[in-house]
């Protein structure tokens, strides 16, 4: 099976400027927030752990700016740029990883758990696979409610081995949700290939067939794939297509988390992927199409600033609440158990 | 008042919310042209028609999580989980989902779902299909957790748990599925959170759930007859947990019995127990005691199954010999 690539589809082509720069932007923005998360890391200012999504970057973007603003996202402990790409605020996002009063969940759900529903990023979930079912009925729920609405479910290619993924998928397609599950697949299973401990070569794509759906295998390096591939999914499921499976190819340029150095991986391999940098090709396409380099200058410094700011309001907030321990475990607010 | 079984009155309070809001869901494995395994929700289908009331496959995370999915974006769905037991094979949707990301998120979403299952011992099913399992609820925050003893409670506690905004695991008894007794005609809505004192005394006070409740009045009927007077309280539902109502019943007699079906380790009664030894203290005349399944997974025979859940008998020669 080959990947489909820029040249494969005619769509690719025609997509217009705005939405390219668009796709750029929220690329470089992804990029330079994991490379602070990454500097807050080093500074020891981020306690517990972290996902970082550097180098995968193309599937958030395509797949955000494809999406209706009502649309909704579902994603891992690897979702900073999933959130982030729907329009979550930078700011609450670093106070969430810094553990402030500003962030996102005030201090609740840490780095791992962001969340912003306000902008349909319905939330990133820690345990593997748990939330392709939860997906599969927020796009029940948009079936019911005839609301026109899509979900998106983003995993990693280790999800594919557990038993949430296949639930998952069955009812999609029996129940013929609007949903688009994307696999992305950046080779490693946390700290082991993937290949080592999977029955077939690609993941996702392979098992597409099992629930009688099309096999999508694509580049998730190439960001006008990915938009191409997330407005064609999202588009069928939204005119009542039902559910589509897509494995994007990928590549973490760190390790699995903050402790992981990345050593099991082969130089060759790194140093192969790093040239296929999704930012850096992105902007050479851009450049060779005739956009200016002040264009894009002008965005990779507005992405900076907007980077700065955040990180600047973040550390300025305290602590997260002491208060807030015993809030919000029901509807009324508190957490009483008795009477 | 109409007579109704316990299975039909759960079937009544699924309707009677259906009736009254369009975004109540009912989905589970065999819920809808089967009319469930304990028949239990026969007639659903029929007067809700197949989108609102789904069959399911056997995928306990999936039919968990869709409801997750569904209730943080709009719905207010129902599930079925046919056995309790089951409960093991989703409880990562149920205890990490489910349960913690209203706290997770710092209240973005609010999870109004009902997840319920056929709970408890009696039927020779042997240790995978007999379970009684609200303690595993109980011990997970964010889960509200609900035991009706009576046809009425299952109708009102039942339309109460759907209409509340936070996840409840309703409890059905299977033992008590065939049982029969007064529903209120008319909408029936009771209120979570309140045990009922089913009858007044003055030497003991005996606290059971679910099944276990008529076995504890038919056992006060017995001690009656050699001159105890027990207090026989519903707990009815284990978080929120009505401990006024309990310490008040256990102030007034001294000493406290529970009768729990689920195995001795962290049953609900200890818990009862804690709080009722660090509150009234002074009030107490004798040690609480506890009156559960032995700590073993239950045994599927007729003669050992009777035997390891609480009997009647033993209520009353436990309470007896207690109270000498």
């Amino acid at each position: 099976m080959k990947a489909r690539t820029n040249e494969a589809s005619a769509a690719v082509a025609s997509i217009d400027e705005k939405t390219r720069l668009r796709l750029y932007q929220v690329m470089v923005e992804l990029r330079d927030f994991e490379q602070r998360a990454y500097e807050l890391f080093v500074e020891n200012l981020i306690r517990g752990t972290s996902h970082l999504a550097l180098g995968q970057e193309a599937i958030a973007a395509g797949c955000a700016v494809a999406m209706r603003n009502d649309d909704y996202t579902f994603c891992t402990y690897r979702g900073h740029g999933h959130t982030l790409a729907r329009g979550a605020s930078m700011a609450a996002a670093i106070g969430e990883l810094l553990g402030r009063s500003n962030g996102m969940l005030h201090g609740k759900g840490g780095s791992m758990h962001l969340t912003d529903v306000t902008h349909g990023a319905m939330g990133s979930y820690a345990i593997v696979g748990a939330h392709l079912p939860i997906a599969a009925g927020a796009a029940w729920s948009a079936q019911a409610r005839k609301s026109g609405q899509v979900a998106v479910c983003f995993f990693g290619d280790g999800t594919t081995n557990i038993g949430a993924f296949h639930e998952a998928l069955n009812l999609a397609v029996v129940w013929k949700l609007p949903v688009v599950f994307v696999c992305e697949n950046n080779r490693y299973m946390e700290y082991t290939p993937i290949e080592s401990v999977t029955a077939v070569a690609h993941p996702a794509a392979d098992r597409a067939a099992a629930y009688g759906l099309e096999p999508i295998l694509v580049d998730g390096n190439d960001a006008d794939v990915m938009y191409e591939t997330a407005a064609r999914t999202i588009g069928h499921a939204r005119s009542g297509g039902g559910p589509s499976l897509v494995e994007a190819l990928t590549y973490r340029h760190g390790g699995h988390s903050r402790g992981d150095p990345a050593s099991y991986r082969p130089k060759e391999e790194v140093s192969d992927w790093l040239s296929r940098d999704p930012v850096k090709q992105y902007r050479q396409r851009l450049a060779s199409t005739g956009i200016d380099d002040g264009t894009l200058t002008k965005i990779e410094e507005a992405s900076r600033r907007k980077v700065d700011v955040a990180t600047d309001e973040a550390r300025k907030a305290p602590p997260a609440r002491i208060e807030d321990i015993e809030s919000q475990v029901w509807s009324d607010g508190g957490s009483a158990w008795r009477n | 008042m109409a007579e109704l079984t316990f299975r039909e009155a759960v079937a009544a309070g699924i309707a009677q919310e259906m009736e009254r809001d369009t975004t109540v869901y009912f989905i589970g494995e065999d819920v809808a042209a089967a009319g469930g395994v304990f028949k239990a929700t026969v007639g659903l289908l029929d007067r809700f028609g197949a989108e609102r009331v789904r069959d399911t496959p056997i995928s306990e995370q999936a039919i968990v999580g869709a409801a997750m999915g569904a209730a943080m974006t709009g719905l207010r769905p129902i599930v079925e989980i046919m056995f309790s037991d089951f409960l093991a094979t989703c409880w990562d949707m149920i205890a990490n989902q489910v349960a913690k990301t209203r706290y997770m998120t710092d209240g973005q979403v609010s999870l109004p779902l009902v997840i319920r299952t056929a709970n408890g011992g009696g039927s020779r099913f042997g240790a995978q299909h007999s379970q009684s399992l609200e303690n595993w609820a109980m011990a997970v925050p964010g889960l509200k957790v609900v035991a009706p003893s009576t046809p009425a409670d299952a109708k009102g506690l039942l339309a109460a748990a759907i209409r509340d905004p936070d996840p409840v695991l309703f409890f059905e008894q299977k033992s008590l599925y065939g049982i029969r007794g007064e529903v209120p005609d008319g909408e029936h809505v009771d209120s979570l959170g309140t045990a009922r004192v089913l009858r007044s005394g003055k030497d003991c006070t005996i606290v059971a759930l679910a099944a276990m409740v008529p076995r504890a009045m038919a056992a006060a009927a017995e001690l009656d007859g050699i001159g105890i007077n027990a207090i026989v309280v519903d707990v009815r539902c284990l978080v929120p947990l009505d401990t006024r109502t309990i310490l008040g019943e256990v102030s007034k007699t001294g000493r406290l019995f529970t009768v729990e079906e689920n195995p001795r380790l962290c049953g609900w009664g200890a818990e009862i127990a804690s709080i009722v030894a660090e509150e009234c203290f002074d009030d107490l005349d004798g040690p609480i005691v506890r009156i559960t399944t032995p700590h073993v997974p239950l045994p599927a025979a007729q003669s050992m199954e009777d035997e390891a859940m609480p009997t009647v008998a033993r209520i009353v020669d436990t309470v007896k010999g207690a109270m000498r």
